[in-house]
């Protein structure tokens, strides 16, 4: 029974790394650049809701996505589109300046005291189970978005475009597709994912600080490198493998103190044997 | 601090709302009775001039050849012309309007597409969905994002309509069984057959082709000279195309123009280009 729970919990933690993973992966596939800003943007998704959460819960919630959306889509703008083109290492620079820049942004307009919000939804109880409904939120919410953005990306003119921009960008621009705009689109939904993953977060844990975004961006792109960078469903899969992991290993007390050593070491393991992740495709040159 | 913050946040957005209410310059246009008319173009790189002086004029419905030795600036010339380069000298013009400057893609709207040197599909995506990211930028398969979204009726009615149109191209091309399996899977005759068929699926009125009988037998050659001729009878096409083969361009194109060292050697039917004696020396030597 206990096991169920640490199950439910886990796959709920691991939503939460799944949706950040998405921003992750759908940026490096799209743009070929690693956003070592994505786990910032959480952040920022973290503090609007704690600003608006006294006026009306779904305001913070709309508020949250759509300054996301703005402040990832002027990031990408003014600090990685003049960087087209040039290194890869230039832009990897940039993105962690832009990740300082925001954190240290962030302490100069809400100070870098830890903010503490109690957000209590209650529990459900069937029998002697007891889950947190944030947790089923979470979980719920979280394959919801999971769904819709594989529909988004098969189904649509937009997504048909995205796969097109990611296998090659060159031939996609010359068969009149606009790369910027993709890339912005791109930009888009990976903010609105991470505004949403900031609050079931900012759920969890009831706590605000600068580096909120930190732990869950690192431990998503780790997710993301599991699961194969640049591959959607390997996003969703790596996610929710680590957040399972790491549940079961905080619930057995003897391995609860290793949990990040295990989760990184499951990361090395799988790189050793499979180096493009789990549902990364092998790329072969043809000669 | 506060008010010179203010004030320097006011500069910024009046600069952008005047850069947003700037109305882009009419381009340039000419009285020309040429599909694509190039005056002079040319680049450099850094010292070195790659192509320069280039003068092509290509009437409708003419399959027009580019032909050179390695490294003459034949694909140079065509990067140039879909706005992967930026030309450094001239400029050039599609039915008397100027493309100079702009993107790659708005050129590919203005009506020029092409294939490449080195087969460039889609790999992963299928046949048919290759054609489709050709077909959906066009006005009449126009559907927003919001429509897509929440599947209103004109999102099917376009799908649907796009799928049609490219069963209908693929069918040209002899590609219809194959319409669902993935692109890298098909023999190399069909990847230049498919890569071509996309770049028609963008409905321009200029095709250039880059090689594309390259690596092909002389039984797929000679098809693939009927399949150019087709495209040119069924859709009223204009082709430019780099070759080597001169069996091939002499057989298929009206006129050539050679290219050696970036600069033209001479111009005029296929015959009399190939026959000049600086081709000749160009080719084989004294």
């Amino acid at each position: 029974m206990d096991f169920l729970i640490t199950l439910v919990n886990g796959l709920s933690l691991g939503g939460i790394y799944a949706m950040i993973a998405l921003g992750y992966t759908m940026v490096y596939g799209i743009a070929k650049m690693l956003n070592f800003a994505h786990g910032d943007i959480i952040m920022v998704g973290g503090y609007t809701i704690l600003l608006f959460l006294p006026i009306n819960p779904v305001l913070a919630i709309v508020a949250a996505i759509v300054f996301c959306v703005i402040v990832g889509i002027v990031v990408e703008k003014c600090a990685y589109k003049p960087l087209r083109g040039s290194s890869p290492l230039a832009v990897l620079i940039t993105a962690i300046g832009v990740s300082t820049l925001l954190q240290s942004l962030a302490q100069v307009l809400f100070g870098s005291a830890p903010k503490q919000q109690m957000v209590d939804l209650g529990a459900l109880k069937i029998g002697e189970l007891s889950i947190g409904y944030s947790t089923i939120i979470t979980l719920v919410c979280s394959i919801a978005v999971m769904v819709a953005l594989n529909l988004f990306v098969k189904y649509t003119k937009t997504g048909r475009a995205m796969v097109a921009v990611s296998e090659d960008k060159g031939a996609a621009q010359l068969m009149g597709i606009n790369v910027n705009f993709i890339i912005m689109i791109t930009f888009a939904i990976g903010s609105a994912l991470a505004a949403l993953a900031g609050l079931f977060y900012f759920l969890k844990i009831q706590t605000m600080t600068t580096t909120f975004g930190a732990l869950p961006g690192i431990k998503a792109f780790t997710a993301a490198v599991i699961g194969g960078i640049g591959s959607i469903p390997g996003a969703m899969v790596g996610g929710l493998l680590l957040g399972v992991i790491e549940c079961i290993a905080q619930s057995i007390p003897a391995l609860s103190p290793y949990t990040d050593a295990i989760e990184f070491s499951i990361l090395i393991i799988i790189l050793l044997v499979k180096p493009t992740g789990l549902l990364g495709k092998k790329r072969r040159e043809k000669v | 601090m506060a008010n010179k913050f203010t004030l320097t946040l006011k500069k910024a957005l009046d600069a952008i709302r005047a850069k947003l209410s700037k109305k882009p310059e009419p381009r340039k246009t000419i009285e020309s009775d040429f599909v694509l008319e190039t005056e002079s173009l040319g680049i450099t790189f850094g010292g070195l001039k790659a192509v320069q002086n280039v003068n092509l004029k290509i009437k409708k419905n003419e399959i027009y050849g580019l032909i050179g030795p390695n490294g003459a600036g034949k694909t140079t010339v065509f990067n140039l012309l879909t706005g992967v380069y930026l030309p450094t000298d001239g400029t050039f013009y599609l039915g008397g309007e100027e493309l100079k400057g702009l993107h790659q893609e708005q050129i590919n709207h203005k009506g020029i597409a092409r294939t490449f040197q080195n087969i460039r599909l889609f790999n992963n995506m299928t046949v048919v969905r290759n054609v489709m990211v050709g077909l959906q930028n066009q006005p009449e398969y126009k559907c927003s994002l919001f429509e897509s979204l929440f599947r209103l009726p004109r999102h099917f009615k376009t799908e649907r309509a796009m799928r049609k149109r490219a069963k209908e191209l693929l069918e040209i091309f002899g590609l219809l069984e194959e319409r669902n399996n993935l692109a890298c899977n098909l023999p190399y005759g069909k990847q230049r057959k498919l890569e071509i068929a996309r770049a028609l699926a963008t409905n321009p009125r200029l095709l250039l082709l880059d090689e594309p009988a390259a690596g092909m037998n002389p039984n797929e050659t000679a098809d693939l000279m009927d399949t150019i001729r087709l495209i040119r009878d069924k859709f009223d096409m204009t082709v430019l195309l780099i070759e080597h083969d001169l069996k091939f361009v002499s057989g298929l194109c009206d006129r050539i123009t050679v290219l050696n060292f970036g600069t033209v050697l001479t111009e005029g039917t296929a015959q009399d280009a190939l026959n000049h004696p600086d081709v000749i020396k160009a080719y084989i030597g004294n």
